[in-house]
């Protein structure tokens, strides 16, 4: 089902090829192994692991002290007590999706593009979903009760609310962040057997050898291992288009003006896409150039993120003009003042910044120069990053901050307590990619041998 | 004694190993092997060959049945879980919402259905293919740790009711292979 080289149309035959030309199965092999087990880190990746680590210590030291006081020294209140706490938790899970949509739906629409940056966006998504779940663990108020949200067999004969979205975002999330932890392991399988078998140190090639499972290459292992990994894709398919619909459930199932719109679901998804890509190429754009992997992530990879990036940029957009449009439309009262209030209210500066940053700012992709320059495109996905987190921010504050009665309006302003949190999320995220690119191959190296082939017969280019 | 009388038997052999330098020729003599009536063997390669299973003879695999049914499963265990909680154990009233609420109940069920679906197609890989193995007497082919990198490896095993070690051998050599060996199990 690939695409024949030849059958190309002309437009794709100027863009750089999915691999650098010259390579063998063992030169593969040798140049995504030898970052773990020969090559030493850069000076580049011990610098993040050093800011990385840090800002984890801030987080839990920070996160300790705020459990000792208590969730008063966040900036929530009475009408916004979803604050921070809620904007980096869809934010994070947002990121997430990239990876299991460049691993699952890319796989089953065949897209072989996706071979050299599975691993790294897969690994993302782990990372990602890690960090959202700290947020909702702190804002319970007390963690130590917090397998109350779990339906288990009680003494208070109490069960969890199912008719509720925050309970069906339990779900959602436990079973993304499992799900994608089998889909990974899965594809690292038989990479940790080539680890297993190039390994020069006997410790590394014990640990290596568990987690391969005496992965042998048997053609008939190969047969179910690929059905195996067919049907996983395509289970998370639909899986990471259900996860961050319930998350905007949490949403859209409320009252609030502002949040009860048909329009989150799908606009939620595409903006979940558009962070994640985001994040992907601000983490890739460094690892490549640190770990000199322009052989196999080419300009083909980054400019093929980008064009994702600008399409769902543009369906977020649509998702924004459609909110005006309703908030006048629908000739309520409430509507139409929640719309005015973001606009031109005390958090104007964010909705302006947002539509500056996820809206005016994307365009600029349609440039394919701006595409294929590194520089441009590091700083239009910080750029988008930004956008989607202020996008959060202005749909769970401005709602909550003035709803129905005037009378319980309250401003919001977030604390050093609620940065610490929100930076240090960043640090564990850094961190853990710090460890990943350390321990295990960052491209997957059995897909690239298999790309390898259908390069060497024509198949694809 | 007994530690003596392991000492001099004889070592078992796994079967013959015929090594080749790519894909196309590893295809190519499992093919042969099976025309020529081989059954008992298997290929190893570093990344998965398309057709190299049907060729030696494997074409079914139960893993999207078994997948099915985990999710299956899960859909059953999903809605069962909502509906004894709400309908049979603790029934109370919320928001005016019937007891069995079940459109609200179709969040989870959907997420517990790719929850189980996920795990059997997972565990049935595992299981079919008879992993974790840390042992297998293939490891003890020469240059066999190239077979996660760049060797094409065919192997004819003794328990295969046409092996001769002579004549299995001279049939693998006429397959233009980088080297035959035995290896023991």
């Amino acid at each position: 089902m690939s695409v024949r080289a030849e059958a190309m149309p002309e437009v794709l035959q100027d863009v750089a090829p999915i691999v650098l030309p010259g390579h063998t199965y063992e030169s593969i092999s040798r140049a995504i192994s030898d970052v773990v087990l020969e090559r030493p880190m850069p000076r580049q990746w011990w610098a993040c692991l050093g800011v990385g680590v840090a800002l984890l210590g801030m987080l839990g030291a920070s996160t300790a002290y705020l459990f000792w006081m208590g969730l008063g020294l966040w900036g929530i209140n009475v009408p916004v007590g979803w604050g921070f706490a809620i904007v980096n938790l869809v934010w994070w899970i947002g990121i997430g999706h990239a990876g299991t949509l460049i691993s699952a739906i890319l796989l089953v629409f065949n897209q072989d593009w996706r071979t050299a940056i599975n691993r790294f966006a897969e690994a993302m998504t782990l990372f990602a979903v890690m960090c959202a779940g700290i947020f909702p663990l702190i804002h319970v108020g007390r963690p130590w009760v917090v397998f109350f949200i779990f339906p288990y067999p009680n003494t208070m004969a109490l069960w969890p609310q199912f008719r509720s979205p925050l309970l069906w975002d339990v779900f959602a999330i436990s079973t993304y962040f499992t799900v994608s932890l089998l889909f990974w392991y899965t594809g690292l399988i038989p990479d940790l057997a080539t680890l297993r078998d190039r390994a020069g140190k006997k410790i590394a090639k014990q640990i290596y050898g568990f987690f391969a499972l005496g992965w042998r290459g048997s053609a008939k292992h190969w047969f179910r291992y690929e059905m195996a990994y067919l049907l996983l894709g395509g289970m998370s398919a639909p899986l990471v288009v259900s996860v961050h619909t319930i998350v905007s459930f949490d949403f859209a199932v409320s009252v609030i003006p502002g949040w009860h719109t048909t329009i989150f679901p799908p606009y939620f998804v595409a903006g979940a896409i558009y962070s994640g890509f985001a994040m992907v190429l601000t983490i890739m754009i460094p690892a490549r150039k640190w770990f000199n992997l322009y052989d196999f992530i080419t300009d083909r990879h980054m400019d093929n993120m980008a064009k994702v990036m600008l399409a769902t940029g543009l369906v977020v957009l649509y998702g924004y003009m459609n909110e005006l449009f309703y908030a006048w439309y629908s000739g309520n009262d409430y509507e139409r003042f929640m719309m005015y209030n973001r606009a031109f209210g005390p958090y104007g500066w964010a909705y302006w910044l947002l539509l500056l940053c996820n809206g005016v700012a994307p365009q600029f992709l349609w440039i394919r120069k701006w595409r294929t320059n590194m520089v441009l495109l590091f700083i239009w996905s910080i750029i988008v990053n930004i956008g989607m987190w202020l996008e959060r921010y202005v749909i769970v504050v401005t709602s909550l901050a003035r709803d129905y009665l005037p009378s319980s309006w309250d401003h919001y302003s977030p604390t050093a307590f609620d940065w610490m949190a929100y930076v240090g999320s960043i640090g564990l995220f850094l961190t853990m990619m710090c460890l990943f690119i350390r321990f295990l191959p960052m491209i997957s190296i059995f897909e690239l041998r298999h790309q390898q082939h259908q390069v060497d017969h024509g198949e694809i280019a | 004694m007994a530690e003596h009388a392991i000492n001099t038997e004889v070592p078992k052999i796994h079967g013959l190993v015929a090594e080749f330098d790519d894909p196309e020729q590893l295809l190519k003599a499992a093919e042969a092997a099976y025309r020529a009536g081989y059954r008992q063997m298997d290929a190893y390669s570093p990344f998965p060959i398309h057709g190299l299973a049907e060729a030696i003879g494997f074409r079914k695999t139960y893993i999207a049945l078994f997948t099915l049914i985990g999710g299956l499963t899960g859909t059953v265990a999903g809605f069962v879980l909502q509906y004894f909680a709400t309908v049979i154990h603790y029934p109370y009233m919320a928001s005016g919402k019937p007891f069995n609420s079940w459109p609200s109940y179709m969040p989870i069920t959907f997420e517990v259905t790719i929850l189980f679906g996920a795990f059997a197609a997972l565990g049935s890989m595992l299981a079919l293919n008879g992993l974790p193995q840390p042992y297998h007497p293939i490891f003890n082919a020469k240059r066999f740790e190239r077979a996660s990198s760049d060797g094409f490896f065919l192997c004819i095993e003794t328990d295969d009711s046409q092996y001769d070690s002579g004549a299995t051998r001279d049939f693998l050599q006429g397959l233009n292979p980088v080297e035959v060996s035995e290896v023991l199990d």
